[in-house]
């Protein structure tokens, strides 16, 4: 994959070669295999590089024949071949075979529209010498990141923020409305980030960086509207299928091996299924299994691995296991986690690269475009409940779709009613299906020291997430709307960074996702609901559409959410104790005051808690998590200076002493 | 203030309060409400009411009607001890 940098000097002083070098320095990790730096006057490019297309010749920061275009890129455009005909037709001549090329003719060609033909991932600068202006542009779904942040002198951009961070004149500081959206939805709204000033070009747009002006615009959008298909089931499956076999195969689109994670979930299966039955490439997969049972899915794993006979290895994880690699985890994420979910993540990827593997297909996104998520079963439950609010029947249903929460398993129906929020004045909310979620989750604000808490008195997340919403939002379905508002806010901002990008570029693996290329997104959108969710079966078509590859104890599981263990990696119950030295200096009352974001007599009490095994649950283990992750995150790139990537193991080896 | 009480007002300020001062809490504020407990804070309470005291709560006792505030869980202790006596 790769990691990119860039620096615009507004002040038209020339770029200084070493300010890219610290920059790209810190990303070696997102591309160990060879480094490359370009400047052009006041625009200078970095780029650091995973070798995956074109081993040889693809070294970037990339020029065109005739000098007039540079570009730095991350990511991969899978229908590069097809594109290059279609460039090679029109007369342009390619050096080499890389797809970072194809990406500079597309735009010589078609200018900033260029993107609509791209099928891929990706964040790219391209300089264009001729207008004097350079052309930021991130991939529809937002799998590759792009931060940036302006200077009084100049425009600054990276693959990750620590880049940035190396400059002097860029300020490091805390972004209070953004810790308030993401202890609110998990994840601060685009453009925002955890850092003030520092933004990520939001996914689905593009920008033109010229005279110190920025122009940005979003080039894709989803869209949900009510349409008349009235294609049998059969239809809508074939073509799923035919979608994502195709999707598959051009993600396959590689000069090194393809490796597959198995989860033993659906959506792994089925993209190693296909791998396995529509290509001749080797499957090599790979899983977490957890010694806590609770979270364990190995049962499943190895009834895939039996199917399709992969050559399949696991990574065992422990609690301590998570709590040593999550500094690391949070030096990647650059942004707080309420879950330790990434954690296990981080270490499968690791598994993968230590194997050799540059690259890793996953099934990721299934769940937010195919319906496969529990929420989308709660608001329909919810919905269903509404129409009868005293029923002491409907609210059983909720019992029935978390059997793994025991503690929901013992409530009233008075109580469900409470935790799930029936208020009348809730039916008509754009946000009807996500407010259990984020009301449970701004608990955590309590937390939250005095000064922030009155810092944010005005501030409403809802209000600036309902400022974003499309136009046409209200007239869509409201099951629609649910995955609208995952699709945009939970899936780039925590599944796909946190969990995704930054885990697995954190050990020089790439990941790809056949569910998200977007002729299969935009299919996805059009799906009849009752196909989506056939009562309360997720995913129906897509079970339908492959049931002949996935075996029937697969495609009839129990949906298990993939979830790690959380206070228990960090605190010994048994021994009432942290179980990692930078625990208790993190929750220390004197760090906790000094950082000032959190109530250290608060977080003391939320601790002596856990220590002494009391039950716990969801919010209290997400706001230990959500405290320490923080806390982690102020310590590594506020108080201290980011280091390149190369050198991160002794700052860490130093926090976990 | 009964023993009941401040073992009660101790036990929620300790467990779900975190950051405000016990005494910001009203003995007829309800916990739903207000938000000071979740699906597992229900189980907490009644897990606590058990152990404590010697009682014994049956699946139809778990409403709001007698865990939703103070007052409300010293009312439904007291009856609990009643029915030992």
């Amino acid at each position: 994959m790769c990691g990119i940098a860039g620096i615009i000097q507004s002040d038209r002083l020339p770029v200084r070669q070493a300010e890219l070098q610290s920059m790209i320095g810190t990303l070696n990790h997102r591309g160990p295999d060879a480094s490359g730096i370009k400047t052009f006057g006041s625009v200078g490019f970095a780029h650091s590089r995973l070798s995956i297309v074109d081993l040889a010749g693809g070294g970037q920061p990339m020029q065109s024949a005739d000098g007039m275009l540079s570009i730095t890129f991350n990511g991969e455009i899978y229908n590069h071949i097809e594109l290059r005909a279609q460039l090679a037709s029109k007369g342009y001549q390619f050096q080499t075979h890389s797809d970072t090329e194809v990406i500079l003719y597309m735009y010589a060609e078609y200018g900033p529209g260029c993107v609509q033909q791209l099928n891929g991932q990706w964040a790219f600068a391209i300089h264009d010498e001729r207008r004097q202006e350079v052309f930021l542009s991130r991939d529809r779904m937002g799998i590759r990141p792009l931060f940036y942040t302006q200077t009084p002198s100049r425009f600054l951009f990276a693959s990750e923020i620590k880049a940035l961070f190396t400059l002097p004149d860029v300020e490091r500081k805390t972004d209070l409305t953004a810790l308030n959206q993401l202890f609110t939805f998990w994840s601060p709204l685009s453009p925002r980030t955890f850092f003030d000033n520092v933004l990520e070009l939001p996914p689905a747009h593009s920008m033109i960086v010229k005279n110190d002006q920025l122009k940005i615009w979003q080039y894709w959008k989803l869209d949900y509207s009510p349409n008349e298909e009235t294609r049998s089931l059969d239809d809508w499956a074939e073509e799923l299928r035919a979608l994502l076999i195709h999707a598959t195969q051009l993600r396959l689109r590689a000069d090194v091996h393809v490796s597959a994670y198995l989860s033993g979930g659906l959506d792994s299966s089925v993209t190693s299924a296909i791998i396995r039955n529509y290509t001749n490439a080797p499957l090599n997969t790979f899983s977490v299994v957890f010694k806590d049972k609770e979270y364990d899915e190995s049962r499943y794993q190895q009834e895939m691995i039996q199917e399709l006979g992969t050559e399949h290895q696991t990574v065992c994880c422990s609690y301590d296991d998570i709590g040593r690699v999550f500094p690391q985890v949070i030096q990647h994420t650059e942004k707080p986690v309420l879950r330790t979910a990434p954690a296990p993540m981080f270490l499968l990827s690791k598994l993968v690269h230590d194997n050799q593997f540059k690259v890793v297909m996953t099934g990721e996104g299934a769940d937010e475009i195919l319906g496969g998520y529990d929420l989308f079963k709660e608001t329909k439950i919810r919905r269903f409940w509404s129409r009868q609010p005293d029923s002491k029947i409907r609210p059983l249903l909720l019992k029935r779709l978390y059997p793994y929460m025991k503690n929901l398993q013992a409530q009233s129906p008075a109580y469900l009613k409470a935790f799930f929020n029936i208020r009348p004045e809730d039916i008509n909310s754009p946000f009807f299906s996500h407010l259990p979620r984020w009301e449970l989750t701004s608990k955590l604000k309590t937390f939250f020291s005095n000064d922030v808490k009155q810092h944010l008195i005005n501030n409403d997340p809802l209000s600036d997430f309902s400022d974003q919403l499309p136009e046409q939002f209200s007239k869509w379905p409201s099951f629609c709307q649910a995955q609208y508002l995952e699709t945009v806010n939970l899936m780039p901002g925590y599944i796909l960074s946190s969990q995704g990008d930054r885990m697995a570029m954190g050990n020089s693996v790439e990941g790809r996702f056949p569910f998200l290329d977007y002729r299969v997104v935009e299919f996805a959108a059009r799906i009849p609901i009752r196909f989506k969710m056939n009562g309360l079966n997720e995913k129906y078509l897509l079970k339908y559409a492959l049931r002949d590859l996935i075996p029937k104890s697969i495609r009839q599981r129990p949906k298990q959410p993939y979830r790690a263990p959380e206070a228990h990696s960090f605190i010994d119950t048994k021994k009432q104790r942290a179980r990692f030295e930078y625990v208790n200096q993190l929750l220390s009352k004197n760090k906790l005051q000094e950082n000032g974001l959190f109530n250290p007599t608060a977080v003391q009490r939320l601790v002596k808690k856990i220590e002494q095994g009391r039950a716990i649950g969801t919010r209290d283990n997400m706001a230990l998590v959500g405290i320490l992750s923080t806390q982690l995150l102020v310590e590594e790139m506020i108080n201290r200076q980011p280091t390149v990537s190369g050198n991160n193991d002794s700052a860490i080896a130093k926090l976990l002493a | 203030m009964s023993s009941i009480q401040s073992e009660v007002r101790d036990f929620v300020a300790e467990n779900f309060l975190f950051d405000e001062n016990p005494e910001s809490l009203n003995n007829d504020d309800s916990f739903l409400e207000t938000g000071i407990i979740d699906s597992t804070g229900v189980l907490e309470l009644v897990a606590f009411i058990e152990e404590k005291y010697s009682v014994e709560v049956d699946d139809d006792e778990l409403v709001p009607e007698n865990l939703d505030s103070i007052d409300r869980l010293i009312t439904f202790i007291e009856s609990k001890l009643k029915e030992l006596a």
